[in-house]
């Protein structure tokens, strides 16, 4: 067992080596530029499109596009109230780019998202997020003060409280990625060639379509959440 | 057959210990059981209020579910890092 079984990153191009750890140009760096550009592309071209558009939309593009801008503005708004609509641009594509990533295991590709360095880096800039705007709404004073309260004897507990919040939001898409993709390792390997077809693509619609878009889905909207509280 | 070395038996420790871990798995399922019937009675009682109450619902069973997902990864790291051989 192990050398048949294949859900972790490989590298293709190395640089160097620490420790005997290979680093360099790994897959998950492949299907995440593989991503950019889909969705680089697909942003162009929506741009050029947009002087073709009309009032009343008479393209189904163009319907489909305001649908699909509609329901993430509508996410943000509720999630974060009107006054925060502006973060609707940042959230709907952090939101796009983690979902294409989650269904990438539909065509064959390892989810980028199935690899910590990817969530850790998502999440560390829903962190800097949440400090950034918890200083300038509160000032620094108060912002130190938070840490102390209600009693200075939990200023630990306080810390540790602000530490995991990036930790738990990682690992939690993370390891539900992992644990998708490993299962369907396992599946694919005790298989035989034969039954490959057919069985394992119940599977994917619970792994990857189902658990993809709900993981997606809530990373986002715990960023939502926790920011917006910052914000208070 | 071939003696045990303390690789081997580290191995066979670390797959019992990945095993015990999933235990945490528990936890989790009882959480989100408990958050749907809840959020069942919600909608049933408010039908009107169902979009709402299925994204709550969702959100906090995603936090519940947190310590299944880090007794998953002790699992994992047990088989397949290897960080006690």
């Amino acid at each position: 067992m192990g050398e048949e079984l294949d859900f972790g990153f490989r590298t293709v191009v190395k640089f160097f080596e620490i420790d005997g750890q290979p680093v360099g140009f790994t897959t998950t760096h492949m299907n995440i530029w593989l991503i950019m550009i889909v969705l680089t592309i697909l942003a162009i071209v929506v741009r050029i499109k947009l002087s073709s558009f009309t009032e009343v939309p008479t393209t189904r593009f163009q319907n489909i596009i305001e649908t699909l801008v509609e329901s993430l503005q509508g996410m943000v708004t509720g999630a974060m109230g009107e006054e925060n609509k502006g973060f609707a641009p940042f959230y709907s594509s952090m939101l796009v780019f983690i979902l294409v990533s989650n269904l990438m295991g539909l065509i064959g590709f390892r989810p980028p998202t199935a690899d910590i360095a990817t969530t850790f880096a998502l999440s560390l800039t829903t962190f800097i997020m949440i400090q950034g705007y918890a200083i300038a709404t509160n000032g620094f004073v108060n912002y130190l003060k938070g840490f102390f309260d209600p009693m200075p004897v939990l200023f630990p507990v306080n810390l540790l409280g602000e530490l995991a919040t990036p930790i738990s939001l990682s690992f939690r898409l993370f390891g539900n990625l992992i644990g998708g993709t490993v299962i369907m390792a396992l599946v694919y390997a005790a298989l035989p060639a034969y039954l490959q077809v057919g069985i394992p693509a119940i599977l994917h619609l619970y792994f990857d379509v189902f658990s993809g878009v709900l993981q997606s889905f809530i990373f986002v909207m715990l960023s939502m959440t926790f920011v917006s509280l910052s914000l208070e | 057959m071939d003696q045990i070395t303390g690789r081997d038996l580290i191995l066979a420790c670390s797959a019992i210990g990945a095993g015990l871990a999933m235990i945490a798995g528990l936890g989790p399922g009882i959480g989100q059981g408990y958050a749907a019937g809840k959020a069942t009675e919600a909608v049933g009682r408010q039908p009107e209020a169902r979009g709402d109450i299925v994204s709550t619902m969702l959100v906090g069973q995603a936090v519940s579910e947190t310590t299944g997902i880090y007794s998953f990864l002790i699992a994992l790291i047990l088989l397949f890092v290897k960080p006690l051989v």
